[in-house]
């Protein structure tokens, strides 16, 4: 088994996979307010992604086993399935946001202390790594359920890296 | 001697099922179970559940509890309900159950038809010092966290990355508690793999092929050594010594089964299932005309899957006792089946279908 496999193995997404692909390229440079995008690598039941999504975005599941498949034209980026998705695996990543050189995650958060908005947070990496620092611009609460979706602005250059913050 | 027309026992998400559907029909309901609290596992489940709407996917498990116990308060004029009860054995002579609520009142109940949900304990592995305090099952680690608000420690060593091992991870995190790793006998992670990215982005590792060596302390856990293993599972002289005052294990669980084996019904011993289960039908009848069983204590397996199996189970009851019209009955029976098809469809149910194949009869009926 090779190295790459290995940290898939335990947890790491290690480039594209099935359910877990990068939107097209020209659509997400200019989709305001961003388009979705899944980390769900594995067969397994489930299926709130598509049954929660208002647009369609998500399409229908054949069996329930299926790894997500998008219409990247549908999504508005209003991150209901990033609220809604038991294994947090969604992500809204808009890459119109702000100067040139920053975009914009939203991402679900359900630990302690919870971040304010305007603060200034560690952004982590798919191993936990702070490789940055970003603002959080806001903070919803979709489903009244405590997790919370968080809005931060980071690193353009590091959207396909930043999975996770840390309040500090 | 009290008299009921079907008991179940075990208050879990597979014996509520069963009792909500066997209640549904007009069956007199009699449910037990040892704890304190219904609920079983469901109360400490403070992650949202995979499955479809149907299964109440996205819903946190304490709150799919909650809905469970209005459906049952719905149908309280069929269903007493009796907590810190535990059935204590099964009288194949006259079909008569003993019970101990409490400490010290014993009773006896006959009961026409039975459901046997009583669920799952959880296994141990052995190292040294594993006696020590410190050492605790996950399921300890959540009751004490998300039952009663107590946080069992500060650094936590998780051992197993199944489901159980990764979300109870990720809670002693949510609950400001630092897990130091997480080690994982194979060679990937057991449980799903949205659970393990969930954990290896707030960064917690995963040790892949590691075990744990020993704990170390006098009177109680100060750390513990992992150790690399290889594919035989035997040392391969890799070790690292983790400051940790809690080793956690999460490497399983096994059928709580007992009360079936008292009751005679056929067991198979069936790995895929993680241990000794009844042989049953699709209904999940026992080979114990009068024994249903559902849930965990028929095969270790997701709490989603174990509500559809204690409805199959509740309506098999209602359909032998014969309350409710025949066809309104399939139609149900049809729909749960389907359900439960579809949760066990996909690469992760692979074991489960394999396992319950070993252990399925297609009818009693001689």
């Amino acid at each position: 088994m090779d190295e790459k496999e290995k940290l898939f193995n335990s947890g790491i997404l290690t480039g594209e996979r099935k359910g877990a692909i990068k939107p097209p390229k020209e659509l997400w440079e200019t989709k305001k307010n961003g388009l979705v995008v899944i980390e769900c690598p594995q067969r397994i039941p489930c299926n709130p992604c598509h049954t929660s999504c208002p647009t369609g975005a998500v399409k229908p599941f054949e069996d329930i086993n299926d790894q997500p498949q998008i219409d990247y034209e549908k999504c508005t980026g209003c991150a209901r399935c990033v609220a809604v998705c038991p294994g947090l695996a969604c992500f809204v990543i808009d890459l119109t946001w702000g100067a040139e050189d920053k975009a914009l995650i939203k991402l679900a958060y359900e630990m302690l202390p919870t971040p304010e908005e305007g603060q200034v947070v560690d952004c982590l990496n798919r191993f936990g790594e702070p490789v940055a620092k970003g603002k959080v611009v806001k903070i919803t609460e979709p489903m009244k359920d405590k997790t919370l979706v968080v809005h931060v602005e980071i690193p353009k250059d590091l959207v396909m890296d930043i999975r996770a913050i840390r309040v500090v | 001697m009290r008299e009921t027309e079907v008991l179940v026992v075990g208050g879990g998400p597979a014996g509520l099922s069963a009792a909500i559907e066997a209640a549904s029909f007009g069956a007199k309901v009699t449910l037990m179970d040892s704890d304190l609290a219904l609920g079983g596992q469901l109360i400490k489940q403070t992650h949202k559940f995979f499955g479809s709407k149907n299964e109440r996917a996205g819903t946190r498990g304490f709150k799919i509890a909650e809905e469970l116990f209005k459906e049952l308060k719905e149908r309280e004029e069929n269903i007493e309900t009796f907590t810190n009860c535990t059935v204590t054995g099964y009288y194949k002579e006259d079909g008569v159950v003993s019970c101990v609520k409490g400490e010290d009142e014993y009773f006896h109940v006959k009961p026409k038809k039975i459901v046997m949900a009583t669920g799952a304990q959880e296994r141990i592995i052995p190292f040294p010092n594993n006696h020590l305090p410190g050492v605790y099952g996950a399921g300890a680690v959540q009751t004490l966290m998300n039952v009663y608000g107590v946080v069992p420690g500060e650094r936590v060593l998780m051992v197993g990355a199944g489901n159980i091992g990764l979300i109870v991870s990720y809670q002693l995190m949510q609950a400001g508690v630092k897990v130091v790793g997480i080690v994982e006998a194979m060679n990937k992670i057991g449980g799903y793999w949205v659970h393990a990215a969930k954990v290896r982005r707030l960064g917690v590792p995963i040790y892949l092929r590691h075990t744990v060596k020993e704990a170390i302390g006098d009177r109680f856990v100060e750390g513990a050594v992992i150790q690399e293993i290889d594919e035989k599972f035997q040392p391969t002289g890799n070790e690292k010594k983790l400051d940790v005052d809690i080793i956690c294990l999460a490497v399983g669980l096994t059928p709580t089964c007992e009360l079936l084996w008292q009751a005679g019904c056929k067991m198979s011993f069936v790995p895929q299932l993680c241990g000794y289960v009844a042989q049953r039908d699709k209904n999940m009848r026992t080979s114990h005309p009068d024994i249903w069983v559902a849930g965990d204590a028929a095969g270790i397996e997701e709490a989603s899957s174990a509500m559809v199996e204690g409805r199959i189970a509740g309506l098999g009851v209602v359909k032998a006792l014969g309350y409710g019209a025949p066809e309104e009955i399939q139609g149900r029976l049809e729909e749960y089946h389907m359900r439960l098809a579809d949760l066990r469809g996909g690469e992760v149910g692979a074991k489960i279908r394999e396992g319950i194949a070993l252990c399925s009869v297609e009818s009693w009926e001689v």
